[in-house]
């Protein structure tokens, strides 16, 4: 595990400084611009689904959904991150204690 | 060349620790969630102290609890990076050398802004840049400064906090793991569902990754729905969302 954490963190480095150090001009057109604004959504979003619906037997409905649904009112509600975090996974353990998901 | 007035730079330090307490306490769950996944203490810790970017720090142990991997642990967290780079450009041009000549920041410096180049931080300097005058300028380096120690130190001291918590638990991984790093991503998504199309690339990019999870290994859907949802998205060359720094402060 170490490699890949330090070289994550050195790419996730040098990525930052490349933005100080190249000409404006590089990274500046359009279309690179959208679509460094997109990508962190589409990726995000990505997790997301996957992380929620996807298990060992395929797509499933479990515990997981009922969780990002209570993190989902959480977020509306203007809860902060750790609570939204801590609701999704109290939910999951409760209902796996009670016997479902 | 005076300095900022005391009233600007009181309003800039409690700014800054508000925003340094609110991802103090994001980092917590960051570390709880970190050492559930199977990363150690120092292996979580080094995650905080050195990527130093939320998102992809969430997004790569979230590969690594899902079984995805190294090689796509490292390549989606420095895909969720790759708006840092674009922050970096923005701030070149806006910080300024301690002198306040209007010089841009070089050596190490500019070595350690660069490290400091996060959403946050990027936020706070555009909320002072202004018209980009001598005066604002300063202000915005002295609220990017301020931020990124705030947000780096209360950052790593609450990963440090979670890491232990978590650590302390006999079986952390019992605990509804599974359904908190979904949650994780839900909550860094939120705040950039600003309109219809981002709704859209959002959903589209969900299902495309839900649809090709049977045919390709762990990890690998995400970044290939993730790429066919923006490549479609550009493709259609609908208005891009957002993507000032300013929407996109983590919670």
């Amino acid at each position: 595990m170490w490699p890949a954490v330090l070289v994550a963190s050195v790419g996730a480095y040098l990525t930052k400084l490349a933005g100080h150090l190249l000409p404006g001009t590089v990274l500046e057109r359009p279309t690179v611009r959208r679509a460094t604004a997109l990508l962190p959504i589409a990726l995000l979003s990505a997790l997301l689904f996957v992380q929620t619906f996807w298990g060992p037997d395929g797509v499933s409905v479990d515990a997981r959904l009922a969780g990002v649904a209570v993190a989902v009112v959480a977020l509306r509600l203007r809860a902060p991150f750790l609570v939204v975090v801590l609701s999704a996974a109290v939910t999951a353990a409760l209902l796996r204690l009670a016997g479902w998901g | 060349m005076s300095e900022p007035g005391p009233a600007a730079g009181r309003e800039i330090r409690a700014r800054a620790l508000s925003i340094g307490v609110a991802v103090g306490a994001y980092a917590i769950g960051f570390g709880a969630v970190s050492v559930a996944a199977g990363l150690d203490v120092l292996q979580t810790q080094a995650l905080s102290a050195l990527m130093f970017t939320g998102a992809s720090q969430f997004a790569f142990v979230g590969v690594v609890a899902a079984g995805g991997g190294a090689v796509v642990a490292i390549a989606t967290a420095l895909l969720l990076g790759l708006r840092n780079g674009l922050y970096g450009l923005h701030l070149a041009g806006v910080l300024t050398t301690p002198t306040g000549d209007g010089g841009r920041l070089r050596g190490w410096l500019r070595a350690g802004s660069a490290q400091f180049t996060i959403d946050e931080s990027t936020a706070m300097a555009m909320a002072y840049e202004g018209t980009r005058t001598p005066e604002s300028r300063r202000l915005a380096t002295r609220a990017f400064w301020a931020t990124g120690w705030s947000v780096y130190l209360l950052w790593n001291a609450g990963t440090l906090l979670g890491a232990l918590g978590a650590a302390s638990l006999s079986q952390p991984e019992a605990l509804g793991l599974d359904a908190a790093i979904p949650a994780g991503f839900l909550a860094l998504l939120w705040p950039r569902l600003v309109d219809r199309p981002t709704w859209a690339l959002a959903v589209a990019a969900g299902l495309a990754a839900l649809l090709l999870a049977p045919l390709l290994r762990p990890g690998l859907p995400v970044l290939a729905g993730a790429g066919i949802a923006v490549a479609v998205a550009l493709w259609l060359g609908r208005d891009a969302p957002g993507g000032t720094p300013a929407e996109l402060v983590d919670p």
